[in-house]
């Protein structure tokens, strides 16, 4: 039997946030952590996650497995069990509504503040805007981004300061529209991030990396803004 | 785009740059003092003296010491605005952070003119 150990908080009742214990037959085979989590909740209906596609394509369910943030439905137990125990816990960072869903409002907060959309004011043509491969082939590594939050909420500096620094979701997301040959808003978008919080908050100490389930790379994105940074200064 | 009032530079880029510049700055000085009192272990104080008095070696410690104020002050703002935070300590946290970010930096500056006394006393 496994021991699967889920953090437990319902603000109606519980006065603070506790670690509730079960014990999970996985009939010997190496199924994923969303999989415990569905059948626990066939026998503790009021446990509460996210989830949606379960194939790691919409990025609901990310949650702190055995103390790593990363997508359940993707990760098998074979990963994620450490001395024949789960612990789940929710994405560290933002306030936790009930159970292991959490209040992403900061999250998002900061990815509107990027503007995640094209901006071009020329007249569009009459089909599309065209790219170059070259030109396309700059965008992969960015464009992959489900914003599951996983990185964000595995950065400390985003711990701290999640109202003013934009996170390595929001900065890979930041460089996507950076990169783009069709967007005309380079030296806006550029001046927006030239504060002591928005970029430079972060360290390099590469937890987004570690833990992105897509394997995508925020800090070398945010090494791109930093030096498209420095070649538009004077 | 975040206002700041106390960081280094205002802004996030002069800031980086300036904190990779000192860096560099300072490894060199300390490759140089280390790297001196290794090849002269048995240095006397009148030869000790005589290398701070020259103006190349004074303009050398003095860039040294400019770039550990500005470096200093850089890394002590981003340690407070991480930890004295409204998110972390509460709604006193401005009043508290600006409090401790002018003593930082009213500190650095006397260490830096402190500095200079000694330079140019020698």
């Amino acid at each position: 039997m496994l021991n699967v150990s889920i953090y437990r908080y319902n603000p109606e009742v519980d006065d603070e946030p506790y670690m509730e214990d079960f014990q999970f037959d996985t009939e010997g085979k190496d199924i994923m952590v969303l999989d415990v989590l569905e059948k626990l909740k066939i026998k503790d209906p009021t446990l509460v996650f996210r989830r949606s596609c379960r194939e790691g394509v919409c990025g609901s369910d990310g949650v702190n497995i055995s103390g790593k943030n990363g997508l359940a439905c993707i990760t098998p137990l074979s990963e994620a069990v450490k001395g024949n125990k789960l612990v789940i816990r929710p994405l560290p960072g933002l306030p936790v509504i009930r159970d292991l869903v959490i209040d992403m409002s900061q999250f998002y907060a900061q990815y509107e503040k990027i503007q995640p959309y094209m901006i071009n004011n020329s007249p569009a043509p009459t089909i599309e805007r065209l790219q170059s491969p070259e030109e396309r082939s700059k965008l992969d590594g960015l464009y992959e981004c489900i914003l599951c939050a996983c990185c964000s909420t595995a950065c400390p500096s985003f711990w701290w300061n999640p109202d003013k620094f934009i996170g390595p979701a929001g900065l890979l997301q930041a460089y996507r529209f950076l990169a783009d040959s069709r967007d005309t808003a380079t030296e806006e978008r550029l001046a927006r991030l030239d504060d002591p919080f928005s970029v430079f908050r972060c360290h390099g100490i590469m937890n987004c990396v570690q833990v992105c389930p897509k394997g995508l790379n925020p800090t070398k994105a945010i090494g791109h803004i930093r030096n498209m940074l420095i070649r538009s200064a004077t | 785009m975040v206002t700041t009032v106390t960081s280094f530079g205002r802004s996030g880029l002069s800031d980086w740059l300036v904190q990779r510049v000192s860096a560099v700055v300072m490894t060199a000085y300390l490759i140089f003092i280390v790297g001196y009192l290794l090849l002269n272990s048995d240095v006397s104080y009148q030869q000790w003296a005589g290398l701070h008095s020259g103006l190349p070696m004074r303009m050398f410690s003095l860039l040294t010491m400019l770039s550990v104020a500005a470096h200093a002050w850089i890394g002590m703002w981003s340690v407070l605005t991480d930890y004295i935070t409204v998110r972390t300590i509460g709604p006193k946290a401005k009043a508290i952070r600006i409090f401790f970010q002018l003593g930082m930096i009213a500190m650095i500056l006397v260490y830096l003119l402190w500095a200079v006394d000694i330079l140019w006393g020698i």
